[in-house]
């Protein structure tokens, strides 16, 4: 078990290599220009020169990439050429609402998916289930954006129950950062209740297929014991998989919460660099969010093993 | 379930509440960026302008009638030949980490920012030295006369002549400053600034106003206010629905369209704080084909008119103005000469001058942006006029950023060049042909679209050595007349975007900049 | 290692079900049916748009901006005479006609949807089946892949739109790479484990050459699968689209797109809520109807699956 861990770690490191180049050459290959636009409106052509030299943006690509990847093998991720502050400080200072915004969406979502998705199995071919099944599909059918902005209007608006925006740290008082987080997790949940509820239901309705469970049934044992220490156990594998790519596809989320509800996490630090072509800081954000999902998707892999004793490393 | 999260919410609130009691006066505001760059001098950009009027102080200040007036300085001294000032600092003037102010820092502040700001460039052609006499008062001797001096220290908008200490002041201005210490009357908190997050501001106790009343940027600086954050709220919508909710108490620049929203709102006041407010303007690149030729660029003069543009970024009449004076209108130097028959959209006559011309029919580069609400409109609207005056157009969207750095690009079209961009421009930072920077025309060195016409230049060097306000009337008209010939730019019209701010807020400034001294909140 | 929402349908690795039973079971199952007759109408409502009363849906008309669905104007037609336009979903900051851009706008979304599909899958699969075929070229092959799949997709596809102008292209480019890998995993994973099938380990013993052994024996296998996937793809597509607009770098505001549409919209959303409202419900409907299609072909197209 130690020695897969141990490979499998080795493995992630190529992919990680792979990204990192990736991410490089499209940025340098892209047309816009970070130095003209820190200049600002009126600068002149000499003043931009002057920027970019600053900067190192006249040096050869090679030259660039040898620069930043030892900075990096030194775990020094480089300065924020727009915020002028170091790269690793700009993302830990992001962290936290990202992370809290993440934790509360899979809360919301896998405490109300898989029970909805358990039920839909089990009344299979109900009106419950045709429900549950409905929403799964309309869950995947409108933009965030959209979810967001219709909860605004009636929850903080209409209703004045919540918060219009922002976001406090946990540290400003729980009260306030939960009123503030309801709102754009339940946004963000929209998606992955639907995903989570759709593959709970699949891998249940699998599972009670299943001869053993037939056998338990015929055995006279009661549903519930059934339902849960039967069937949810065996279809926990597909469950965590996708709850673990939920996690994944989670930064994609963000990336738009962020914006709709002004939560200054590392979503919207993204997209202001992206915006500002401040290189250095999406390599370094890009970068980290492979890595999330790489390492996500190491602790699924793993997971199979404890989940399904069938599979023996 | 519901009865328990209102208890939860109510219970939040009161949490809330009872630590909002216990502090001083907050202004929460939204300004129409956030705040990444501190070094105003650095940078031209509006938001930055808009930090340093927090932190920094400046010699001279504009008042709200537009007239220069002593800031810092508490009195000076012209010489009978027009060629020594003698000015000296009002008394306790005190840097935020408590030393005092003295002419050096001074003198390292102005070379600094005439490094960088056209005006001040211009200036120091002037200026034959700058010395300090003693630990209150310095010395700037010219070489020939030149209304530059005082308007240049006094200049409302960017680049703005902050005062900043000495060994800040060293820094190359190529590089960002690291240090933001000021005089102003308000300080920045360093530990709690967080780019894309907020920047907040505290009252500095030590400042002296002047005297006189507050009046535009000028007189006494009194901060009424303990604690001012700016909050980067991206979208627009949220912005004004966090103001409806008393979530926060300012929204600097509210989207036009949105505006009926906090109009029906008997809690919120709209401000006219800024009656000169921006331009519209059109860019030509001068180097690329078909506007190397004056007769194509005149074409777009004559098939542009400036109501479309304004009714479809603005829309409410009660905020724009249809006016072709192009040192702004309601100015001293405002004036429509030369601008009769133009921006009337007489595209009979653009299709004329454009086969006069020989315009093959190439499309034209027209660069749009689509990320910034006021401008997004402008280039289909440009687009559709063009079009009807005999152009082709492509018009290639983008965000801001990359409009922003396209501009600058010389190459040819289909190599990433450009033809056509469009932008706006604080009124008071074109009040003049010389610190309106796209009436220069001194080829490679002006600003992008890089112009080319020596009898512009001529005009405006004249210009900078007139300090009689009457003939300087006369030289901005002429320039206007040369204008019409080369055709640097184009004036798409004046708008002004007012403040939305809670009913009990009171003492908002009239002036170019929005700032925050005098402001109260009850 | 991962699979995607999309993905959630396993591989069948069996010899294929004949053609005919397919179909008729397609056209009964009352999911793809409705599914399918949607998009149908969608598909129409495209290519017909110049036809349905719409007006030119970039013709901008700054006095008449923000009007209410309903809203009446007269135009005035170069000879003088005038007719009178009723903008049933009402115009835009613009005065652009919402309806009319609605209408034309099902034929670029459409057309995003299905060349994302098409060619993200095209691509994949040649992709996908020289990893699972050339056994040298799979390693590389894949951790490049691993490497394209651990971009979060979103910001993947944010800097390829900045790496070209933005455009109809650019955007179709930038939905198109992150998918690729997706549909690469796919494939290979069939090729994979159609080689070990004993019919096929006895095609190779009888000395089937290789083109043959793909287009008899391993192609048909990807089909069923692919066409599943190709629909989920379809949907997000649409979906991306729209967030790209949301910010600020999706579609050039003049080609019309549901996704652009709102997004223009959104600011006015508490205002003139008629320019998300319309968009939105088409772009909804849409993507479900996708993805109805989409469960529909998978229960029905991999028996292992029916009746989930």
């Amino acid at each position: 078990m130690l020695g897969y861990i141990l490979r499998r770690l080795l493995a992630t490191i190529p992919v990680l290599v792979i990204v990192a180049v990736l991410v490089f050459l499209m940025l340098r290959l892209t047309p816009g220009d970070p130095a003209a636009v820190i200049a600002g409106d009126n600068a002149t052509t000499e003043q931009i020169a002057l920027i970019r030299n600053r900067l190192g943006l006249d040096q050869p690509i090679l030259a660039q990439f040898a620069i930043w990847a030892g900075n990096l093998f030194q775990g020094n991720l480089g300065e924020s050429f727009f915020f002028k502050k170091p790269i690793g400080e700009l993302i830990v200072g992001r962290i936290e609402p990202t992370l809290s915004l993440a934790f509360a969406t899979m809360l919301i979502a896998i405490s109300v998916a898989i029970p909805l998705g358990v039920l839909a199995a089990y009344k299979h071919g109900s009106w419950i289930d045709r429900v549950v099944m409905g929403f799964s599909v309309l869950g995947f059918s409108v933009p965030v954006f959209v979810i967001g902005y219709a909860l605004i209007y009636v929850f903080a608006i209409t209703l004045g129950w919540f918060p219009v925006q922002g976001y406090q740290p946990l540290s400003g008082g729980f009260g306030g950062f939960l009123q503030r987080l309801v709102l754009p997790a339940v946004t963000l949940s929209v998606i992955y209740i639907a995903l989570i509820a759709r593959m709970t239901r699949a891998s249940v309705l699998e599972v009670l297929n299943e001869d053993y469970i037939r056998t338990a049934r015929a055995k006279g044992q009661v549903e519930r014991k059934i339902l849960f220490r039967h069937a949810l156990k065996n279809a926990a594998v597909p469950i965590v998989t996708v709850v673990g790519i939920g996690i994944a596809l989670l930064i994609g989320g963000v990336v738009v919460t962020e914006s709709v509800f002004s939560i200054p996490g590392l979503g919207r630090l993204t997209v202001d660099a992206v915006l500002a072509r401040d290189y250095p800081t999406i390599q370094a954000v890009i970068l980290l969010f492979s890595g999330v999902y790489v390492g996500i998707n190491l602790l699924i892999d793993l997971a199979y093993s404890l989940f399904d004793p069938r599979i023996r490393y | 379930m519901a009865w328990r999260l209102k208890s939860l919410v109510a219970a939040a609130a009161i949490i809330a509440g009872a630590s909002l009691a216990q502090a001083q006066t907050t202004l929460k505001v939204v300004m129409h960026s956030d705040v990444k760059i501190v070094d105003p001098i650095w940078t031209t950009a509006y938001i930055v302008r808009n930090h340093g009027y927090m932190i920094y102080d400046t010699l001279f200040a504009m008042d709200e009638a537009g007239a220069i007036k002593p800031q810092m300085v508490d009195s000076f001294t012209e010489s009978p030949d027009k060629l020594t000032y003698k000015f000296t600092l009002r008394d306790g003037l005190v840097w935020h980490d408590g030393k005092p102010v003295t002419p050096e820092d001074c003198i390292a502040s102005i070379k600094r920012w005439s490094a960088k700001d056209p005006v001040g460039q211009k200036l120091m052609t002037f200026v034959d030295t700058i010395a300090a006499d003693d630990a209150k008062s310095f010395t700037v001797k010219l070489k020939s006369p030149t209304g530059l001096l005082i308007f240049g220290l006094g200049k409302p908008s960017s680049n703005v002549p902050f005062m900043m200490p000495e060994r800040v002041a060293k820094t190359d201005p190529n590089t960002q400053i690291s240090e933001f210490i000021g005089s102003g009357p308000f300080v920045l908190k360093q530990d709690e600034w967080k780019p894309g997050d907020k920047i907040v501001y505290t009252k500095f106790k030590d400042y002296k106003p002047r005297a006189e009343p507050a009046s535009g940027l000028a007189g006494g600086k009194v901060a009424k206010i303990d604690r001012v954050e700016w909050l980067a709220v991206a979208d627009q919508q949220q912005a004004v629905n966090a103001l409806l909710a008393g979530e926060i108490d300012m929204v600097e620049q509210p989207a036009f369209d949105l505006i009926p929203l906090v109009q029906g709102d008997k809690n919120i006041k709209l401000w006219n704080y800024n009656p000169l407010g921006l331009q519209y303007t059109m860019r030509f690149n001068h180097t690329q084909p078909p506007f190397d030729n004056p007769k194509v660029r005149q074409a777009v003069t004559y098939a542009l008119n400036q109501k479309d543009f304004l009714e479809a970024t603005v829309g409410n009449p009660e905020y724009y103005d249809a006016c072709k004076a192009m040192f702004v209108c309601k100015t001293p130097l405002a004036s429509e000469k030369g601008m009769e028959g133009l921006l009337e959209s007489n595209f009979k006559k653009s299709q004329e001058l454009l086969k006069e011309a020989g315009y093959d029919g190439k499309p034209i580069v027209l660069l749009h942006s689509t990320d910034l609400q006021s401008l997004t409109n402008l280039g289909p609207v440009a687009k559709q006029l063009l079009e009807k005056g005999g152009f082709k157009v492509d018009m290639q969207s983008s965000d801001w950023q990359t409009v922003v750095s396209r501009r600058v690009r010389k190459d040819p079209v289909d190599k990433g060049g450009w033809n056509l961009m469009q932008t706006s421009w604080v009124s008071a930072d074109i009040l003049n042909p010389v610190m309106a920077g796209f009436f220069n025309a001194s080829c490679d060195k002006a600003a992008f679209g890089w112009p080319c016409d020596e009898q512009m230049e001529k005009l405006r060097d004249d210009f900078a050595r007139e300090p009689d306000p009457a003939k300087q009337k006369v030289i901005a008209e002429a320039v206007q007349m040369r204008w019409r010939e080369v055709v640097t730019h184009v004036h798409l019209g004046q708008y002004n975007v007012p403040i939305a701010a809670r009913k009990n807020l009171s003492g908002i400034l009239t002036a170019p900049a929005p700032v925050f001294w005098n402001v109260e909140k009850k | 290692m991962s699979a995607e929402p999309s993905l959630l349908a396993p591989i069948a690795a069996e010899p294929v079900a004949p053609a005919r039973t397919v179909l008729m079971r397609l056209v009964r199952n009352p999911v793809v049916a409705i599914g399918g007759t949607v998009l149908m109408l969608m598909t129409l409502l495209g290519l017909f748009a110049p036809w349905l009363g719409t007006l030119d849906p970039t013709a901008i008309n700054p006095s008449t901006r923000n009007r209410v669905p309903g809203f009446e104007r007269t135009i005035r037609a170069d000879d003088g005479s005038t007719t009178t336009f009723k903008h049933r979903m009402g115009t835009d900051s613009l005065g652009r006609d919402v309806y009319s851009r609605v209408v034309y706008g099902a034929r670029v979304s459409l057309l995003i949807a299905v060349s994302v599909a098409s060619v993200s899958i095209a691509i994949g699969l040649v992709i996908g089946l020289i990893a699972g075929y050339v056994r040298p070229l799979d390693g590389v092959i894949m951790r490049f892949m691993d490497g394209l799949m651990a971009i979060p997709g979103i910001l993947l596809a944010i800097a390829v739109v900045s790496l070209f102008r933005s455009g109809l292209t650019a955007v179709i480019i930038a939905i198109i790479v992150p998918e690729i890998p997706r549909v690469v995993r796919v494939v290979r994973s069939i090729v994979l484990s159609v080689r070990e099938e004993p019919y096929v380990e006895a095609a190779i013993m009888a000395g089937t050459r290789l083109p043959q052994l793909m287009i008899r024996h391993i192609l048909p296998n990807t089909i069923a699968p692919l066409i599943v996937q190709g629909t989920f793809i379809a949907a997000s597509a649409i979906l991306v689209e729209a967030i790209l607009s949301f910010l600020g770098i999706g579609i050039p505001p003049e080609i019309p797109t549901w996704g652009n549409i709102m997004a223009e919209g959104r600011n006015l959303f508490r205002v003139f809520p008629h320019n998300i409202l319309y968009p939105g419900i088409f772009l909804g409907i849409t993507v479900l109807a996708v993805n109805m299609l989409g469960d529909g072909l998978r229960d029905t197209l991999d028996p292992k699956m029916a009746g989930r």
